[in-house]
């Protein structure tokens, strides 16, 4: 019921650090964030983690394990074998702060610069009437937990910093589809801001986002291709040029 | 030190970023003042994400016959008559407005077959009441709500070039003392940066706390770390008054395995949409325990019962969704008679009574969460279940209009940190409503006595900073102290064993020389490593608020000598009208907690003419009943 595993845990600071080995003790059912707080409670009390809800809702306890982007909680310590060493380290694609919490505000900055959504004009509050199957595309995007483990998994944001300034990772690519599913979104620009401002265009849709998502939203096929296909559309589709320009087709 | 310290100028600080102190910030920038919201995590990540089944409003969508007054009778049936009234009353009729107005901020709740927001079952509801998201409807309120904050800050920087002009988040930061000017009017709170562990203070004229309960005083419970009864030791500390501390909810359904998962969170919706409870003998045993305050209420048959989810308008509901209270109590009685399941448990079952499509289509973080966490596929086998320490009823004494906060000017306080609303017993669903409606209330009324005060700003002495700051870094002082950890963990079993669902006074008196011991050895705390993100550091602080309010739920549950709601004294088993009518209040005075007695102000008329007075019998004294004005008669076919 109960051994001693082997864990290596990345520790340090903005000015560098190690892997550190630990022998800890793990039990029936536990997961890599039970072990983290044993170490904490036993071995290291001022080992850095971000943690919540520990139930796989708040998206806080972002990290890797053996190289993977993972949620420490929803991480079970019966998928290793007991001889295997279990690496825990930050997240690769953001500044490290402490240990195993690293500085995730481009997430916030990015997620400023898209326009809010805009409620339809005329429609009093109490009046907003949507169809079940109309607002269940957005809903699957609005499940995200913000683990921000898809922005840390995707080669875009990961291993090319100056990319950041231009993309906005797949967290916020399902935002702009999100905003322009939602049925009584009054803006039409959705697509337009996706292609200026979030670089749509450099996601070569590996689907690594998808992957490693959580919640398992399929944040490639239903939110970055459909995207891609309405740029293309409103962009690059001579029939849709050719109607806007002689203003047959409204932007 | 203090030279160099971090300082920044608002009118509203709000302490915490859930769903009240989002809704409290909202109002209080719209009113045009300069808001800070203070966040112990990162922004969006807030307790209220775990709420699952739904927020609870009138607004009548999927039965016509929902009102207000269908909703006010309700909450005070589950606080057994304890509520505040006037809470209930605004709580009941500004639900539906608050929650239309999340659809404006772009929120997306499931829909009827007409397009209106869905509403779903609930314990305790007579109607269908909750606006739902599947079973992420915390999610959706805080994402809504940190979407809402995104684009007031958009409009600031449209306007001034800046986007947090006047609405701030200070995310990673921790409270530990609010600032007070010499007469003990607010000024401002004292904190520090968790990434950094640099000091920061703010200077602000009103204060809201919004900071959640007290959770993690317990061993089993389905609260994060963050629930460490900060707003509660803040508000008592700056001289204000918790209510109803006694009151503590257990939550009938937790996981109960694995253990590392023990306590989390399986929502009432499963019981809202089918699911059942069952022994190790394979029976409904919830016939078994319908009090007689309810009787009349609830089925009596299996068959009745079952009727009820597609024909409720000639049916009763099944015991399964009677208030919390009853339902966590039933659980604990089984489990102790012998008849649990192998972990400790009963089970809650869906599987036997819903397809697996359906079970997907309205339950998918349960379905998501049994699988990853537990290895159970809810669609083909029951789950394992038992109480958990979910919600605290009890919280800073608050004036109902404006959240202002008992004897403390320039304080308020809105959500699970206030009291009051839900009495000895919250229903589901009013915990989300809770927030909407008086978190936008404090803002409101933090924002109109801002304004009242015109340039006037309270004063701090430096005395009251430096003691500030030497206390938040005793713990590094010390040297060859105790583990925080060690003592958080003995606390916990503490309560757990000593205060939990059901007391006795014994007991209490057990647990409360046991705290006093801990409060001593918590002055003598060791922390390793430095200020940066250290965990053992923030735990060593947050014990001495966890201590404090452990206190007092001690010492409220010792004093009520009777059985209500959230509080049960297995030598005080009923309930007693006698005790009604009495709040029972908590305050410092120094190092000490003291609790009194508070007679509770009688109901306006019109709002018990809305109950039989047969009902009122069971709950009034003779003497009260005798005053209550002439008997209504009820013509919109409820309580039938």
């Amino acid at each position: 019921m109960s051994y001693d595993a082997k864990f290596r845990v990345w520790r340090g600071d903005a000015d560098g650090g190690d892997l550190v080995d630990y022998t800890v003790e793990v039990n029936d059912g536990e997961v890599v964030l039970d072990i983290i707080h044993r170490l904490q409670a036993t071995q290291s009390g001022d080992l850095a983690v971000r943690w919540n809800c520990k139930a796989g809702k708040c998206g806080s306890c972002s990290a890797e394990v053996n190289g993977m982007p993972r949620l420490l909680c929803m991480t079970r310590m019966s998928t290793f074998t007991e001889t295997e060493t279990v690496t825990v380290t930050p997240l690769r694609a953001f500044p490290v702060i402490r240990d195993l919490v690293t500085d995730v505000s481009f997430n916030y900055a990015k997620a400023r610069q898209i326009p809010a959504f805009a409620p339809p004009e005329g429609v009093a509050p109490g009046e907003y009437r949507m169809q079940q199957v109309d607002v269940e595309r957005s809903q699957e995007f609005r499940k995200c937990i913000e683990c921000f483990l898809c922005q840390d998994t995707c080669h875009v944001v990961r291993d090319h910093e100056t990319n950041k300034e231009a993309f906005a990772g797949p967290r916020f690519l399902i935002r702009a589809a999100e905003l322009d599913m939602h049925p009584l979104d009054a803006r039409d620009d959705r697509a337009d801001f996706a292609r200026e401002e979030q670089g749509i265009g450099m996601c070569n849709i590996t689907k690594c986002c998808t992957e490693v998502c959580p919640e398992h939203i399929k944040i490639t096929d239903n939110a970055i291709i459909p995207m891609k296909e309405r740029v293309v559309g409103r962009h690059y589709d001579p029939l849709v040029w050719l109607g806007t320009k002689i203003g047959l087709r409204k932007r | 030190m203090t030279a160099e310290l971090e300082t920044y100028d608002y009118d509203v600080l709000i302490i915490g970023a859930g769903g009240a102190g989002l809704r409290a910030a909202i109002a209080a920038r719209e009113s045009g003042l300069r808001t800070a919201i203070i966040c112990k995590s990162l922004f969006g990540k807030a307790h209220t994400v775990m709420a699952e089944g739904g927020i609870a409003a009138s607004m009548g969508n999927v039965n016509s016959n929902d009102s207000w007054q269908v909703h006010f009778r309700d909450t005070m049936r589950g606080g057994k008559f304890l509520n505040s009234w006037r809470m209930a009353e605004l709580h009941a009729k500004e639900a539906p407005d608050r929650v239309w107005e999340l659809e404006t901020y772009g929120a997306l709740f499931d829909r009827t077959p007409d397009g209106r927001i869905s509403q779903r079952n609930f314990g305790g509801h007579e109607y269908p009441r909750l606006a739902h998201v599947g079973d992420r409807t915390g999610l959706e309120l805080i994402r809504t709500m940190q979407q809402k904050i995104v684009s007031l800050q958009q409009d600031d920087e449209r306007e001034s070039g800046d986007p947090e002009s006047r609405l701030r988040v200070f995310a990673e930061v921790t409270i530990t003392d609010l600032l007070q000017d010499p007469s003990g009017t607010v000024a401002g709170a004292f904190g520090y940066w968790r990434e950094s562990g640099r000091f920061v203070r703010f200077n602000a004229p009103a204060v809201v706390l919004a900071t959640g309960g007290i959770g993690k005083s317990f061993k089993v419970t389905s609260n994060s770390w963050e629930y460490t009864g900060d707003g509660h030791a803040l508000a008592l500390r700056a001289g204000s008054n918790l209510v109803n501390m006694e009151f503590v909810q257990f939550h009938p359904t937790g996981m109960v395995w694995p253990p590392s998962v023990k306590g989390i969170l399986v929502t009432e919706s499963v019981r809202g949409d089918g699911g059942v409870l069952k022994n190790s003998e394979g029976k409904r045993f919830m016939f078994d325990y319908v009090p007689d305050v309810f009787r009349g209420q609830y089925a009596q048959t299996e068959e009745e019962g079952d009727r009820w989810y597609t024909d409720p308008d000639h049916n009763k509901r099944p015991p399964e969704l009677l208030p919390r209270d009853e339902v966590a109590r039933a659980i604990n009685s089984e489990v102790k008679a012998g008849r649990g399941s192998p972990h400790g448990g009963v089970f809650l079952d869906i599987s036997s009574r819903r397809t697996p499509e359906e079970i997907l289509k309205k339950l998918p973080s349960m379905h998501h969460q049994f699988k990853e966490l537990a290895d159970v596929d809810i669609t083909k086998e029951p789950m394992e279940v038992g109480p958990t320490c979910h919600y605290v009823m009890g919280g800073v004494e608050v004036d109902p209009d404006t959240a202002a906060a008992a004897g403390v000017p320039g304080l308020f306080a809105a959500g699970e940190v206030s009291g009051g609303m839900h009495g000895s017993n919250r229903l589901g669903g009013n915990s989300l409503s809770d927030l909407l409606v008086f978190g936008a209330r404090a803002g409101q009324g933090a924002a109109a006595y801002v304004q009242g005060l015109g340039d006037r700003r309270p004063d701090v002495d430096q005395a009251v900073i430096d003691a500030a700051a030497a206390a938040a870094l005793a713990p590094f002082e010390e040297e060859g102290g105790e583990n925080p950890y060690t003592l958080h963990q003995e606390m916990q079993q503490t309560m757990n064993d000593l205060v939990g669902i059901i007391r006795t006074a014994d007991e209490i008196e057990r647990a409360l020389d046991r705290l006093a011991e801990l409060k001593v050895r918590a002055q003598h705390l060791t922390v390793e490593g430095h200020r940066q993100f250290n965990p053992g550091w923030h735990l060593a602080l947050d014990l001495r608020n966890m201590l404090a309010v452990s206190e007092c739920v001690a010492r409220a549950a010792l004093l009520r000598q009777e059985s209500r709601g959230g509080h049960t004294r297995d030598d005080y088993p009923t309930m007693d009208p006698h005790w009604r009518g009495r709040n029972l209040i908590c305050s410092a005075h120094g190092d000490a907690i003291e609790v009194r007695e508070q007679p509770m102000s009688a109901m306006r008329g019109d709002l018990l003419a809305l109950f039989d007075t047969d009902e009122l019998a069971k709950y009034l004294t003779p003497e009260e009943l005798a005053a209550v004005p002439a008997p209504a008669t009820h013509t919109d076919g409820s309580g039938s």
